[in-house]
């Protein structure tokens, strides 16, 4: 049997720079995770070595600087996609994030599967950049925009979930987990489902990439798509796992250099994938530093990370408990490590400005996320969100200032 | 009082005030203090919309002098707008137009009103000016007719 490494938090918090700031004259606490997380020092320092030492356009040049950054890139496409354990790398696009991955796929599959009178599903729960891409697609297309319903525990009411399938939507896409309510949906079931009528799932695996070891083949789902900046890679970088055989058959999204085969007046033919996908030049010091803060996650390891996780959100859940009149938006059974409330009558702006002046880094509003306030009637929530870094001395100093902005406030 | 002196004032006061704590607990105090809008104002038109609170701004216009009456879900937000109303109310359109909310940056507002704050109240400081431009007009009607 393995041995099992402990978890050690204190050599984990060293390796993140970002930490050790203060702010407004007191240690940063920072739980805006789901927003994006702190960058391990490796990352950092990859992306630095790409600019000092290795830098030229890839896939282009014969000469030794492209030559090794081609190598390198495509090492890291390698690397991506043993992550989530694709068939293969063909199947990993490079894109800017998860909004941007979303709009590729609602223009190019869209473009593929959907017509006027059809219909597209998506969740009440969806961040803007998993609902709006679709429902523009809808209203250009005259086609029905379709959306599940969401319970009072903040999950997806999969009655309605079932009715909605009976339409025989073309394209169905998930949030694996919500951003608001730290929901994990039961999406192996829901894609099971949904492919009994051989309907494609997009998963936006933007919150989930970063709680737990994602498997795509044993997942089933048809596309995933998650951002390098919520697993502690730079910012400009996404990930977008499709199917090949719908890759195959999508048409391209953007046109330009790098996408093309041949070009000429009368006609172009297009490159085989994964680069019909990725026109222009690539981020490449952020997919190198994707690669980085892949191998960093596994050095510590997924499992650790993720029972460490759970602990946290249980403490706080337990200590957050505490406060009077607080009330959880989203008591899902099953959570990730995203934690939204609101206290009596309080507006959540007004408590996020004390607590962000006690040092603490929490998200108020709507979160990119305005039909689930709708859902539940209210302007927007507090939102705490943690990351392998956060302790539990920080959510105690957390839950304190929690204290003190309610008794200010009420 | 001028709005200069208004804004003087405002100055002093908070800087008594040692930390954020002290400044925020004032701004509550003050938001319960502001003249608030009129039922039949708080609606969808006299809605200027932020990203997180929302504030309702009315004005009126009576003897040459502009009067306003506002509110906000967000009770920090609203003792700002009563900051504002305080300096810019019973005062002529020329005025409020000469002047502006420089002095919200020595207290260490200035936050507030940048556009990524999206709490309204840029909005509503560029919508007092615009009531102010209104009534001024009509004030160079009056004297030209």
């Amino acid at each position: 049997m393995e041995k099992r490494i402990p978890f050690d938090i204190r050599a984990v918090r060293l390796q993140f720079p970002a930490l050790e700031q203060l702010v407004y004259n007191k240690p940063l606490v920072y739980l805006d995770n789901a927003a994006t997380t702190q960058k391990p020092r490796v990352v950092i320092d990859r992306v630095k070595a790409w600019y000092e030492l290795e830098n030229s356009n890839i896939h282009r040049g014969v000469h030794y600087l492209s030559q090794q950054g081609t190598i390198a890139f495509e090492n890291a496409r390698q690397t991506v996609a043993n992550f989530i354990n694709t068939n293969s790398s063909r199947e990993i696009i490079f894109t800017k994030g998860t909004t941007d991955s979303m709009n590729l796929l609602a223009s190019s599959l869209g473009k593929l599967l959907v017509k006027e009178g059809d219909s597209v599903m998506v969740t009440g729960m969806e961040h803007h950049s998993n609902f709006v891409p679709w429902q523009q697609l809808c209203v250009e297309l005259k086609a029905n925009f379709l959306v599940a319903g969401i319970t009072e525990t903040g999950e997806v009411d999969l009655d309605h979930y079932a009715e909605l399938l009976e339409k025989r939507p073309k394209i169905i896409s998930i949030a694996h987990v919500s951003n608001v309510l730290g929901t994990i949906n039961p999406i192996e079931e829901m894609i099971r489902l949904a492919h009994v009528y051989d309907i494609p799932v997009v998963i936006d695996g933007a919150q989930s990439i970063c709680h737990q070891k994602i498997d795509v083949q044993a997942l089933d789902c048809d596309f995933f798509a998650f951002s390098g900046h919520k697993m502690y890679a730079p910012m400009g970088v996404g990930v977008l796992f499709g199917k090949e055989k719908w890759l195959d058959a999508m048409p391209p999204y953007q046109f330009g250099g790098e996408m093309v085969n041949q070009v000429s007046i009368d006609e172009t033919s297009f490159n085989v994938l994964p680069f019909k996908f990725e026109a222009g030049t690539p981020n490449v010091s952020a997919v190198l530093g994707l690669e980085s803060a892949i191998n960093f996650i596994e050095t510590i390891g997924n499992e650790s990370i993720a029972a460490y996780k759970d602990q946290l959100i249980q403490y706080a859940l337990q200590r957050l408990a505490e406060v009077n009149g607080i009330k959880f938006i989203g008591n899902p059974d099953h959570r990730a490590s995203v934690i939204s409330f609101l206290i009596d009558e309080i507006h959540p702006y007004d408590a996020g400005m004390i607590i962000d002046k006690l040092g603490i880094a929490i998200r108020t509003g709507h979160h990119c996320a305005q039909p689930i306030m709708e859902r539940f009637g209210i302007p927007g929530t507090m939102r705490a969100s943690f990351a392998m870094y956060n302790t539990f001395e920080e959510i105690d100093i957390f839950v304190a200032a929690v204290k003190k902005a309610a008794l200010m406030l009420s | 009082m001028t709005i200069e002196q208004t804004q003087q004032q405002i100055i002093e006061e908070f800087s008594i005030f040692d930390d954020w704590m002290e400044k925020y607990n004032y701004l509550i105090e003050m938001g319960k203090d502001c003249p608030i809008i009129e039922t039949q104002y708080k609606t969808n038109n006299y809605l200027i919309n932020g990203c997180q609170s929302r504030v309702w701004l009315h004005a009126y216009f009576d003897r040459d002098i502009v009067h306003f009456s506002a509110d906000s879900d967000a009770v920090i937000t609203k003792g700002i707008v009563n900051l504002l109303i305080r300096v810019f109310n019973d005062h002529s359109p020329e005025e409020i137009l000469k002047s502006d909310t420089t002095f919200l940056d020595q207290i260490g507002l200035k936050e507030h009103l940048s556009p990524t704050r999206s709490n309204g109240l840029l909005s509503m400081v560029k919508q007092m000016k615009l009531y102010a431009q209104i009534f001024q007009l009509k004030v160079n009607q009056q004297v030209n007719e």
